[in-house]
């Protein structure tokens, strides 16, 4: 049995200790909005929050996260899609296939999170997570203007 | 095992019924009330569609009003980030007079489309087809619906529908003051006879389409709530795992399904078809634990000991061989050539590339004796109903393919539905259990349709004042419709290889006159299976000719605009967009210090496109792409915001193949098998890109691929620019960039 503390909730769940986090999340938590792309780090699709750190969590083994850590999912980034990032993201119509943007939104805000102004050169360091739409000058855009708008250290 | 525990994934009811068949439709994602709806009925489960409150019958096939104002516009063809929804819904908007602001999609079946004689048309969205070859039927679609509701109206009125009129979904009858809505009298109007004569509005009056409006499938990307193939779950649904011989044309010897049958949560191993081996479990993740612990036996084949370089050596022998199809010719180029003040000849090749979709192929199916359903990504439903009923063993009418959300698309998950295939052999092994299969990143990297492997030679005559007389393009390589749409080819010859580089039409023109010219294509066939790349034979054609253009002008000592220009007097549109792209960009100035700057233009997808870069390349080899300006003219620009999300993605797209991209071959088999060796832009990497969009009118053209031709030769020929070093051998990482 494993304890986690899922978007604020405790949640009990059956599954070997090797299992990455991203697909007890998906499979045994039923939450599907962090996204399996490549299950080696390189992709960013499942991009969570560990304790407010962007995390990618298919290379996280269930086993490695203590019961009183707190993770994040996209499911509970805000109520009503509220976050500043989603906010500038719905204002600059960022997703097109929309598969990776889970993790887009999460990574952003971690980074908003961690350095409320981050410069360009700061964005495109820090923000590695794979697009194959190609939305990264809207990505970035709306990063600078979740910042702009005061609110995007809101965790 | 909990696999179904999301609160509200029960199957809800269909959001409306539909005729003459009560099987749902798959609600679009704007139409998904509370998130996350999916309207199919689940047969074998008791559950009853109850009808939904506010159903409503349609109006026409595209056209559902419900009592409430809502709209619904039916979509045949699939979203995959394209915005295809959005401009489709937009054309049928415009002409039924509603308001935009309730506008909800929806998806119907190809199963759907097959009972009601094809009245949705073509399912297949690619090759940038989806509006510019069904905005007819979808805008007439919307047209006749707006007819018939004021019909209804007016009928209810005592008056001629002539002295009525429609505007955002109400209907006024100007004489009497009388008004009502579309909600009001969908019912009545249902009951109506289609109209028989129905025009069209004249683009010029348009207030919706051509308008930058929101895309209306956002809001469920941005809090996951959005559904696809991937996070399907059905009640009693497992998961499956499939590894493929890794060599195309090989088969399973032997496996040891023993060997792994007790692990955790493991339910069957089973062969899948002669070449691949599936393990089924609760869980996906325990699928794959299983199957990486599966010993497998293959025979792999006779193509085991080919390598890149045995397909190199194939297409080299192309570049020369003396027969080749034949694809543009005028005058006499050989001539040309013996005449010439001067010949300059050059070799290009680009590689295979993956279309590494975001999410892995992936497709749920269910099989009894009687009829198999399949949930899945698709880029062309009626396809993958094809496919399914193949595999299933049953008629087309008894089966049935629900469209999922794709998580990309990009040609991979259109012309073939080889997982689809394996999806329905894996669930004949359990029927009536719904088996979820999932491809994992190295089996989608390992097993894809490749963008065709092709070489090209080029051979030209200068006279002496510089100008080009005559122009051999020799292509040597991969077809892909030989490979995968044999059907489509013409006397053996594809002529889907030639894109870009026709002598006329209005798909995919060469933009240039030359007096003496002959382009020809060598087909060699290597097994690595092709297939439709977004872009197509457009963007090597685009490499090929572009890049060599630029070669031709610097060997004239002309400016590589200029001596463009004097060919394409006859080509006012492609001129255009090269104009457009130039001044912008500011062609005539100097660039900025230590900058260097690049042109190219490309007909293809009905479209004129073109783009210049401005690059800079550091001492130790390192690109920088500064800036693209990219112009485009579709014809009609029906969501100028979309384009220029369109143009933007492609050269993330063009680039990421042109820069870093190679899916190269060694014992038959792929070697790259994730993005750690299949690198492909990212921000850091991601240039501004300034476009601009020049409808002239007149034509349709698609907006989703055709840039990504002119990205990689732009950047290609400032890299030139900047450094004296000529790129001919895809991708740049093959090139050291470093300063001798």
């Amino acid at each position: 049995m494993v304890r986690l503390n899922v978007n604020g909730t405790l949640r009990e769940v059956e599954a070997e200790p090797d299992t990455p986090l991203l697909w007890v999340l998906r499979e045994q938590i039923g939450l599907t909005g962090t996204k399996y792309g490549c299950g080696i780090a390189q992709c960013g699709a499942c991009t969570v929050h560990l304790d407010g750190t962007a995390v990618r969590s298919c290379s996280v083994p269930v086993s490695a996260v203590a019961a009183e850590q707190k993770i994040v999912t996209i499911e509970g980034l805000s109520a009503g899609a509220d976050h500043p990032v989603q906010k500038a993201w719905a204002a600059l119509d960022v997703p097109q296939c929309g598969f990776c943007q889970s993790g887009m939104i999460m990574a952003s805000a971690a980074l908003l999170a961690q350095n409320p102004h981050p410069s360009e050169s700061e964005i495109r360091a820090e923000i590695t997570n794979i697009c194959r739409c190609g939305t990264y000058n809207r990505v970035l855009a709306g990063i600078q203007r979740a910042a702009e708008s005061g609110q995007g250290s809101r965790g | 095992m909990s696999i179904d525990t999301r609160p509200g994934s029960a199957p809800a009811p269909a959001p409306s019924p539909v005729r003459p068949s009560r099987r749902g439709f798959l609600a679009g994602a704007a139409a998904a009330a509370g998130g996350f709806s999916l309207g199919f009925h689940l047969p074998g489960t008791g559950e009853a569609i109850a009808a939904p409150a506010g159903a409503a019958p349609e109006v026409n096939a595209w056209v559902v009003v419900r009592p409430d104002e809502t709209v619904v516009i039916r979509i045949a063809r699939s979203e995959m980030g394209q915005g295809t929804l959005t401009g489709l819904a937009q054309l049928a908007a415009e002409e039924l007079g509603c308001d935009w602001a309730r506008v909800t999609t929806e998806y119907p079946t190809p199963g759907q489309n097959l009972a009601r004689a094809r009245v949705w048309g073509d399912f297949s969205t690619g090759g940038s087809r989806g509006i510019r070859e069904s905005h007819e039927l979808v805008r007439k679609g919307g047209a006749a619906a707006r007819m018939m509701l004021i019909e209804a109206a007016a009928q209810g009125w005592g008056v001629p529908a002539s002295s009525c009129r429609a505007e955002k979904g109400v209907i006024t009858h100007a004489e009497s003051g009388r008004t009502t809505t579309y909600g009001s009298v969908a019912a009545e109007a249902a009951k109506l006879p289609p109209p028989k004569d129905v025009v069209l509005k004249d683009p010029k009056d348009w207030t919706i389409a051509g308008q930058p409006l929101k895309r209306l499938d956002t809001r469920p990307k941005l809090d996951g709530s959005q559904i696809y193939g991937m996070d399907l779950s059905l009640p009693g649904m497992l998961n499956a795992a499939i590894r493929d011989c890794p060599v195309t044309g090989g088969t399973v010897k032997s496996f040891e399904a023993e060997a792994v049958s007790g692990m955790p949560g493991v339910k069957r191993v089973v062969q899948v078809g002669e070449t691949g081996v599936a393990v089924i479990a609760d869980t996906f993740w325990r699928a794959k634990t299983a199957l990486d612990a599966l010993p497998i036996v293959w025979d792999e084949g006779p193509n085991a000991g080919v390598s890149s370089a045995s397909i190199a050596a194939v297409l080299r022998e192309g570049l020369d061989a003396p027969e080749a199809y034949i694809g543009n010719k005028a005058g006499d180029v050989e001539a040309a050539l013996k005449g010439a003040e001067r010949v300059v000849e050059a070799v290009y090749s680009v590689p295979f590339q993956n279309h590494a979709t975001m999410e892995p192929m992936n497709a749920t199916a269910r099989w009894t004796p009687e009829r198999c359903e399949v949930w899945t990504p698709t880029q062309n439903g009626e396809a993958a109903l094809a496919a399914t009923a193949e595999a299933a063993g049953l008629s087309a009418a008894k089966c049935e393919v629900y469209k999922i959300h794709l998580g990309g698309g990009f040609g991979r998950r259109g012309a073939t539905h080889d997982w689809v295939r394996q999806a329905v052999l894996i669930a004949k092994e359990m029927p009536d259990t719904p088996i979820k299969l999932i491809w994992t990143r190295e089996e989608d990297m390992t097993h894809g349709r490749y963008h065709p492997i092709t070489q090209c030679r080029l051979r030209a005559a200068l006279d002496r004042n510089g100008d080009l007389t005559g122009l051999h393009m020799r292509i040597s390589g991969q077809s892909i419709l030989a490979a995968i749409m044999p059907q489509r080819m013409v006397n053996g010859r594809d002529p889907v290889t030639f894109q870009g580089l026709n002598p006329s039409g209005p798909e995919a023109t060469l933009g240039y006159a030359i007096p003496n010219i002959l382009v020809d294509h060598a087909m060699r066939n290597p097994h690595i299976i092709p297939g439709f790349w977004r872009g197509v034979n457009m963007n090597p054609n685009a490499i090929y000719l572009e890049c060599f253009m630029d070669e031709l002008a610097h060997a004239a000592g002309q400016d590589p605009l200029a001596f463009r220009r004097k060919l394409m007097a006859n080509h006012p549109k492609h001129r255009a967009v090269l104009d457009a792209v130039a001044d912008k960009i500011g062609w005539s100035t100097k660039p900025p210090e230590g900058v260097a700057r690049g042109i190219a233009q490309m007909m293809g997808f009905g479209s004129y496109v073109a783009a210049a870069a401005e690059v800079s390349v550091s001492p130790d080899g390192k690109l920088k792409v500064h800036r693209i300006v990219a112009a485009t003219d579709p014809g009609y620009a029906l969501n100028p915001q979309q384009i220029d999300a369109q143009i933007a993605g492609s050269f993330v797209y063009g680039l990421s193949a042109a820069l870093h991209g190679a899916c190269t071959v060694k014992d038959g088999r792929i070697e790259q098998t994730n993005f750690d060796t299949y690198p492909v832009m990212r921000l850091d990497e991601m240039p501004a890109v300034e476009t601009i969009i020049m409808p002239s009118g007149g034509f349709w053209g698609g907006v989703g691929e055709p840039t990504i031709a002119v990205a990689a030769p732009a950047v290609l020929n400032a890299v030139f620019a900047a450094t004296g070093k000529r790129v001919r051998d895809l991708p740049l990482a093959n090139t050291d960039l470093r300063r001798a």
